[in-house]
């Protein structure tokens, strides 16, 4: 078998891209959203892609990934609106709406039984995305890489201490919402190929991974995106070669290397 | 370094805060001069905290803060330097000191790389408390002495005319204690700059304090510690305390 014979498919070409893509993007936001514990928000986040489809039908709006993008982004802003006001513990608040979204998003689905047809968002399929598509990830990859650069310092700042980065005139609300906003996007945009199901394993995974060994801000960003595209790369292949699904064989990698590292970092720091 | 001219002013008027239907603090006014340690005292739930929030404009609140010169009444913007009591970080995070002050003070991304111009400013302004060793290490590995000189190193770092310091003392021995007062009190000689510190160690308020503000919702007393240690408000408060703790 050659090697390189994957390239004779567009498809393979494609996925391969979109994985080029996608992976950094998912370590880079990664570092951030595990920094600020905020694990169970993104995964609120990608259950609500469900719901953004229903309620786009309900309207009948031709374009469900548009309602899609749209809830994903109001439904960020309220779940950031709401922890901060709210006194009892976040991720009960979170969980609440999450489970409120995503019983009310299966329930329009699957009326008339044709649930069936949007099941495939819940693995999601790499290998069907197509060019057009790979251009809004490039898209979206330079507005994230442009946040990144411009706001990350104060969004770490915030992240540390909200009074004192106000102190210093940071606009603590403003950064936490972008930021929201941001992963709202970056979570709908990529569904599709990754599947609700796993989205949240490859935004956490790489991060957590390069936590257990890293000690500052460069070590940690630099070995997320490594963790990240190695699994995402490899794991695209394996599933080509042995005929599985391209997400879970992705998280599947990505969890292995989260139990080296953890090895690794237990028996080198203390 | 800069000696305290003592011409500057900090002055708060009438400043209130109301959460909901309840009145946290009321009537509040104070005269801060440059140069000098003014330390903020009164029972739990007094209002100490949501005074500092209000100073820095995080707390909504009713009222005015002014800082003029004193010698011809102009009144200028008035920078504010902040020690809060902790940060969030927990074992493992990978954020070093310098990424930490670098977060604040700089628009260069700390993910990228290291600017050595920065590097060498923040070694500078650590070096002031003896902390410049600590440059490259986790924030989440240090003591809890060490974050307060890493925190104030920061603080100082835009010079700021007032420097607000929430509780700083809570998790430090009797040795970092002494230290932290020390530099304090070096700090409020050799810069131009006031300090309002929320403390509960009475014995340290009283060796190091310019002026003592007592609170509990509104001033019930200010002045020097004699005075304010002496006064019937200060015993009052401060045997209901003790009650309390023997209970």
């Amino acid at each position: 078998m050659n090697s390189f014979s994957w390239m004779q498919y567009d498809f393979m070409k494609y996925a391969f891209l979109a994985v080029l893509i996608i992976a950094p993007l998912f370590g880079l936001m990664g570092t951030m959203i595990v920094n600020r514990k905020m694990a169970f928000f993104s995964d609120a986040l990608g259950h609500s892609a469900l719901t953004g489809i229903a309620v786009g039908l309900v309207f009948g709006v031709n374009n469900t990934d548009l309602s899609m993008v749209v809830f994903a982004i109001v439904f960020a802003l309220l779940l950031n609106q709401i922890s901060s006001k709210v006194a009892s513990s976040t991720d009960t608040v979170i969980s609440v709406f999450s489970s409120f979204s995503i019983a009310l998003g299966l329930a329009i689905l699957s009326k008339g039984g044709n649930f069936s047809r949007y099941s495939s968002l819940l693995v999601g399929d790499i290998l069907s995305i197509t060019e057009e598509e790979i251009l809004y990830l490039v898209l979206i990859f330079i507005i994230t890489i442009l946040f990144w650069i411009i706001c990350f310092n104060k969004l770490l700042a915030v992240s540390l201490n909200r009074t004192l980065a106000g102190s210093r005139h940071i606009p603590a609300a403003w950064m936490e919402n972008l930021f929201a906003v941001l992963t709202a996007l970056i979570v709908m945009v990529s569904i599709k190929w990754v599947g609700i199901l796993i989205i949240n394993a490859l935004l956490i995974l790489p991060a957590a991974a390069s936590r257990n060994i890293s000690e500052n801000m460069r070590e940690y960003h630099f070995f997320s995106i490594l963790f990240s595209l190695f699994s995402s790369v490899l794991g695209l292949f394996i599933s080509y070669y042995v005929n599985v699904a391209t997400g879970p064989s992705i998280v599947i990698i990505a969890s292995f290397i989260y139990f080296i590292t953890y090895g690794w970092g237990r028996k080198n720091n203390r | 370094m800069i000696k305290p001219c003592g011409l500057h002013c900090i002055k708060v008027n009438h400043l209130g805060v109301t959460l909901g239907h309840q009145v946290i603090l009321e009537d509040v006014n104070l005269h801060i001069h440059c140069g000098s340690l003014n330390v903020v005292i009164g029972p739990n739930g007094a209002g100490k905290s949501t005074l500092i929030r209000a100073i820095l404009g995080e707390t909504e609140h009713t009222g005015k803060i002014e800082f003029k010169d004193r010698e011809n009444g102009r009144i200028q913007k008035l920078k504010i330097g902040y020690v809060p009591q902790s940060l969030n970080v927990e074992k493992q995070t990978p954020v070093s000191v310098y990424d930490m002050i670098a977060a604040y003070q700089s628009n260069c991304p700390v993910f990228l790389r290291k600017s050595k111009k920065l590097r060498e400013r923040i070694l500078e302004h650590l070096k002031i408390f003896e902390a410049d060793y600590l440059l490259d290490q986790q924030v989440c590995n240090l003591s809890g002495g060490e974050l307060q000189r890493v925190l104030l190193s920061m603080a100082i770092m835009d010079s700021p005319n007032l420097l607000l310091l929430d509780e700083p003392v809570s998790g430090i021995d009797k040795n970092g204690m002494d230290l932290f007062y020390k530099t304090i009190y070096q700090l409020k000689e050799h810069y131009d700059l006031a300090v309002i510190l929320i403390s509960h160690d009475l014995d340290y308020v009283k060796r190091y304090a310019d002026k003592v503000i007592l609170l509990n919702k509104r001033v019930l007393k200010q002045g020097s510690v004699k005075e304010v240690f002496r006064s019937d408000a200060f015993s009052e408060i401060f045997r209901q305390e003790k009650e309390e703790e023997d209970k």
